[in-house]
C-alpha cells in the first residue's frame, strides 16, 4: 500500500506498523518523532498503530540549528 | 588574581556558569562541532529540527553534544506562530526537554523574525509549560509584550543570521538592556570574538554565536576565542567602564614637568 513519508509517496507492506516503518527507515531511530495525519503520535504507541492506505507520516529528528 | 565570585547567568531558574551559547548548525563535521562545543565551554546548545531524509544515511547530532548541556531547540522553519507550536509539540515528544528559541521567519533574503507572531507563539507555548527562548528583531515594546508573555529571556539580533556584520542594532539593543530585566541574549550576527566582547561590555547577559564559529578555518579555535572574549566583556562590564568623552583627558600628570 501507498503512503507519503516526508513529503514522498511510499511504497509499504499492508498493515504495518508505526514501528516497523521507523525501523525500515530511520538509522537512529532513538531521537525521532513521529507524526501521523497531523498528530504526533507517543514512541509508545508505535507498536500498536498500524498504518492505513494514503496515510501522512512525518519523521523528524534534530539536525545542527542556530 | 581578583575574581569575580557568583556571577551567574539564570535562565528560567536554572543557573548558568557560561555565558556563551554556541549554535550547532553549518559544521563540516560532527568532529568538529563535538571539539567546538568542548572548546566553547558553552552550557547551552542550539539544535533544530527537520525531517529525517529517509533515503540518506545521517548522524544523529544529540550524540556529539555532551549530556550536562542543556539542549535548546529553535524552531527554525516556522513561519508563523502556529507552525512555532507545532515544531515545540515535535521537539518535546523528542524527550529532549521543553526549552525552546523561539524563531518565526518570514523573510528568506534578510532572515528578520516576524515580532508579532514571535509574540503570539511565546504566549501559547508559556502557556503550556515551555521555558521560551524568543528570537527577536529589537523593540522595546514588543521586548515588553515577551516579558508579560513570560518569556525566559530575551533574543535581539546583531544583524542578520549569518552576515557576520556584528552589532548593527547596538543602541536599541542598548535600549532593551537599560529597560529589560530578563536576560539579554544576543542572538545572530555576530562575526568575531570582539563583536561578542562588545555586546557583553554593553551589560547584554549573554551571546549565540553559530555561523561564525562553525565556518571559521579553525572552529574549535575560534570557539576558545568567543568564550574568552565573552569573559573579557563581561568582566569589563562588572568593572563599570568609563564613559566616553569627546575631548582629551590626559593619563599623565600635566603640572611638574621637568623643563619647568
Amino acid at each position: 500500500m501507498k503512503l507519503t513519508l516526508n513529503g514522498k509517496s511510499k511504497e509499504i507492506m499492508d498493515s504495518s506498523t508505526l514501528a516497523a516503518v521507523v525501523r525500515d527507515h530511520c538509522q537512529n531511530p532513538e531521537h525521532v518523532v513521529a507524526e501521523l495525519n497531523g498528530s504526533i503520535i507517543g514512541r509508545a504507541l508505535w507498536e500498536n498503530t498500524v498504518l492505513k492506505e494514503n496515510d501522512r507520516l512525518e519523521l523528524v529528528s534534530f539536525v545542527g540549528g542556530g | 588574581m581578583m575574581t569575580v565570585q557568583n556571577d551567574n547567568l539564570i535562565i528560567a531558574g536554572k543557573t548558568f556558569t557560561s555565558r556563551f551559547l554556541l549554535g550547532t548548525g553549518k559544521f563540516s563535521s560532527k568532529t568538529a562541532l563535538a571539539e567546538s562545543i568542548a572548546a566553547s565551554n558553552s552550557e547551552i546548545v542550539t539544535v533544530a529540527l527537520r525531517r529525517i531524509d529517509i533515503d540518506r544515511h545521517e548522524e544523529n547530532i544529540i550524540q556529539y553534544i555532551p549530556k550536562n548541556v542543556t539542549l535548546l531547540v529553535n524552531t527554525s522553519g516556522a513561519r508563523n506562530a502556529k507552525e512555532a507550536l507545532r515544531i515545540a509539540h515535535l521537539a518535546r515528544e523528542s524527550g529532549c526537554g521543553n526549552w525552546i528559541k523561539v524563531e518565526v521567519i518570514n523573510d528568506s533574503k534578510y532572515l528578520l523574525p516576524d515580532n508579532a507572531e514571535t509574540v503570539k507563539a511565546t504566549e501559547l507555548l508559556v502557556k503550556e509549560g515551555f521555558i521560551v527562548l524568543p528570537y527577536m528583531s529589537p523593540d522595546l515594546y514588543i521586548a515588553r509584550e515577551l516579558v508579560a508573555a513570560g518569556a525566559a529571556t530575551i533574543m535581539p539580533l546583531g544583524s542578520p543570521i549569518g552576515s557576520n556584520k556584528g552589532l548593527k542594532t547596538k543602541e536599541l539593543i542598548q535600549i532593551l538592556i537599560n529597560e529589560i530585566d530578563i536576560p539579554i541574549i544576543v542572538d545572530a550576527g555576530l562575526g568575531a570574538p570582539s563583536q561578542a566582547a562588545e555586546a557583553m561590555e554593553m551589560g547584554a547577559d549573554a551571546v549565540l554565536v553559530n555561523t561564525a564559529v562553525a565556518t571559521a578555518g579553525k572552529p574549535q579555535l575560534i570557539a576558545q576565542a568567543f568564550a574568552e572574549a565573552v569573559k573579557a566583556g563581561r568582566l569589563a562590564y562588572l568593572s563599570g567602564l568609563p564613559l566616553e568623552k569627546i575631548s582629551a583627558e590626559a593619563s599623565s600628570p600635566l603640572t611638574g614637568f621637568l623643563y619647568e
